[in-house]
């Protein structure tokens, strides 16, 4: 027989231009197979069924790729799953009469929609500032046209993983943006094709990064709360490009 | 990543938090974001840490008696004694020391003004700390304690405020048993050189990473220097006021009379003798 269980949930609620306030709903019939969305798919329907306004978060794949879902769940950005967005999250975590506390993220540039969906639209301005290469379009060159070292194509992934979600920003106790920015910009700067923009990419990005956030004090919370890991190193590596970057005579930045 | 809500014309973007400034000549430039101000502190705080061992390694000397000490004092102040007066040097570093805290405090305290902003509410609900260490939260209330620290040392042993007739100006040796005889002052002194060791474990790592020294090949080794260096600075100055109070330095060990007036003659002749 399916086990199932009963939850206590205390959540944000918060109409556009007023303050907000925790909501308690009870959560009965949860099965353990479900994903914390789906737990939270039962508990509006049921809002809706009672006329009450379901509460509005936000998601889309479903499958941890999109960066899309968003909650604080107990303390914890993405909850206490590590490596794992909202969304495969799955309620197996959790015991039969638990109290689980949703809050949206939070951050003076992540302003809140309405309950637990906030605007992260902050991040794409850092993405606009440098987060493309230039690259010639029409026919596509020939595969393996430039030599790209495993170790710098891996870490290069490395960085790529990031799913652009926040949960790094929401995570620090200063609400800085620095693991987000840094995987954006260093998997570009990792790579052979990255190096003609690698020095204003990076000095556009921190500029607009910090235009919007908070600064880094290396208490390492982004890097545990990540649901892609991402690595504490390309903070490093970005504050390096950084300094260089105001140093450096770009008129020789075609060499190597 | 967020496409939903930002498409063109479509929800408008919150407004920055600060505007973009016109960027000053280059090293200037560097104080006017938080990663050129990050980059200051690591350096900064790295001459700092520098100031720090070498002033516990010189006060090893206490461990030497009361006329080495005294010797290393006056070493001090007659740094480049050939080339330049008496103190010259030793006015140079004190100025060096005086502009790295004035930088080093100023991009803190800007830095944490621009947190604050970025991060004006908390979690109604509470949160978790998974990786934040107990040194990494207390920077903030660890270095205001180190700088009051500082002040009161200075005005404790080397202008000798509250010593009064009992500070003796070039017995450094005796000064330290005055001082250390106070229950209240040697409770000041180890909690600051406590409050000292945290800010170093933490200021020690994350000076590597504000600076982007990150290499697999060592980083595994950055945490345990930087516990390493604070372990060491922590047993190295507790040691002084602890032993000090236990009696190390009392007034048996010495020849000379501290409150006679040829006191320093006194202790060079006494160092003459050791050797």
């Amino acid at each position: 027989m399916e086990k199932t269980m009963k939850l206590t949930l205390k959540v944000w609620r918060q109409e556009p231009g007023q303050n907000g306030k925790f909501q308690t709903y009870e959560a009965p019939g949860i099965s353990e197979d479900m994903s914390f969305l789906e737990m939270l798919d039962v508990v509006n329907e049921r809002l809706i069924e009672e006329g009450t306004p379901p509460i509005v978060f936000e998601s889309d794949c479903r499958e941890g790729i999109c960066g899309t879902c968003n909650l604080m769940i107990d303390g914890q950005a993405h909850g206490p799953e590590k490596a794992t967005a909202t969304c495969q999250l799955h309620m197996r975590k959790y015991n039969d009469g638990d109290h689980i506390t949703i809050e949206p993220w939070r951050a003076a540039s992540f302003p809140i929609i309405r309950d637990l969906a906030v605007d992260r639209s902050a991040l794409d301005a850092i993405q606009e500032a440098g987060g493309y290469i230039t690259a010639p379009t029409g026919s596509a060159s020939d595969a393996n046209l430039t030599p790209v070292p495993k170790e710098a194509a891996d870490s290069a992934m490395d960085a790529a993983a990031c799913i652009g979600c926040g949960a790094c920003v929401a995570a620090c106790p200063n609400s800085a943006a620095q693991l987000f920015t840094s995987a954006k910009v260093m998997h570009m700067n990792l790579l052979p094709q990255g190096q003609a923009e690698r020095w204003k990419r990076t000095e556009n990005m921190v500029e607009t990064m910090e235009e919007y956030f908070g600064s880094c004090t290396n208490h390492g919370e982004c890097h545990e709360a990540c649901p892609k890991e991402i690595s504490l190193d390309f903070i490093a590596l970005m504050n390096k490009d950084y300094v260089k970057s105001k140093i450096k005579n770009r008129k020789l930045s075609g060499q190597n | 990543m967020a496409q939903a809500l930002s498409k063109p014309g479509g929800t408008k973007r919150p407004a920055p938090l600060r505007k973009p400034v016109k960027a000053l000549p280059f090293p200037l430039s560097l104080g006017q974001t938080a990663i050129g101000k990050k980059w200051l502190m690591a350096l900064t705080g790295l001459g700092l840490i520098g100031f720090v061992v070498a002033h516990m390694v010189g006060n090893l000397h206490v461990y030497e008696g009361p006329a080495v000490l005294a010797e290393y004092a006056e070493t001090l102040r007659t740094l480049g004694a050939g080339l330049f007066p008496r103190g010259a040097i030793l006015w140079v570093m004190r100025l060096g020391l005086i502009a790295m805290f004035g930088i080093h405090i100023w991009a803190a305290v800007t830095l944490n003004a621009m947190n604050v902003k970025a991060s004006p509410t908390s979690y109604a609900g509470g949160r978790d700390y998974i990786a934040a260490s107990f040194a990494s939260r207390t920077m903030r209330w660890t270095g205001p304690i180190i700088l009051l620290y500082v002040l009161f040392h200075l005005a404790d042993l080397t202008w000798g405020w509250w010593l009064g007739d009992k500070f003796v100006h070039g017995d450094p040796y005796h000064n330290l048993d005055a001082s250390m005889s106070r229950i209240p002052v040697l409770i000041i002194y180890i909690v600051a050189n406590v409050a000292l060791a945290i800010h170093i474990f933490h200021g020690a790592w994350s000076m590597f990473q504000s600076l982007g020294i990150n290499n697999p090949k060592y980083n595994m080794a950055r945490r345990g220097l930087a516990a390493g260096l604070a372990g060491l600075i922590l047993v190295g100055n507790l040691s002084f006021p602890i032993l000090s109070a236990a009696g190390l330095t009392d007034e048996d060990n010495r020849k000379c009379d501290p409150y006679a007036e040829n006191v320093l003659e006194c202790l060079e002749e006494q160092l003459v003798e050791e050797h």
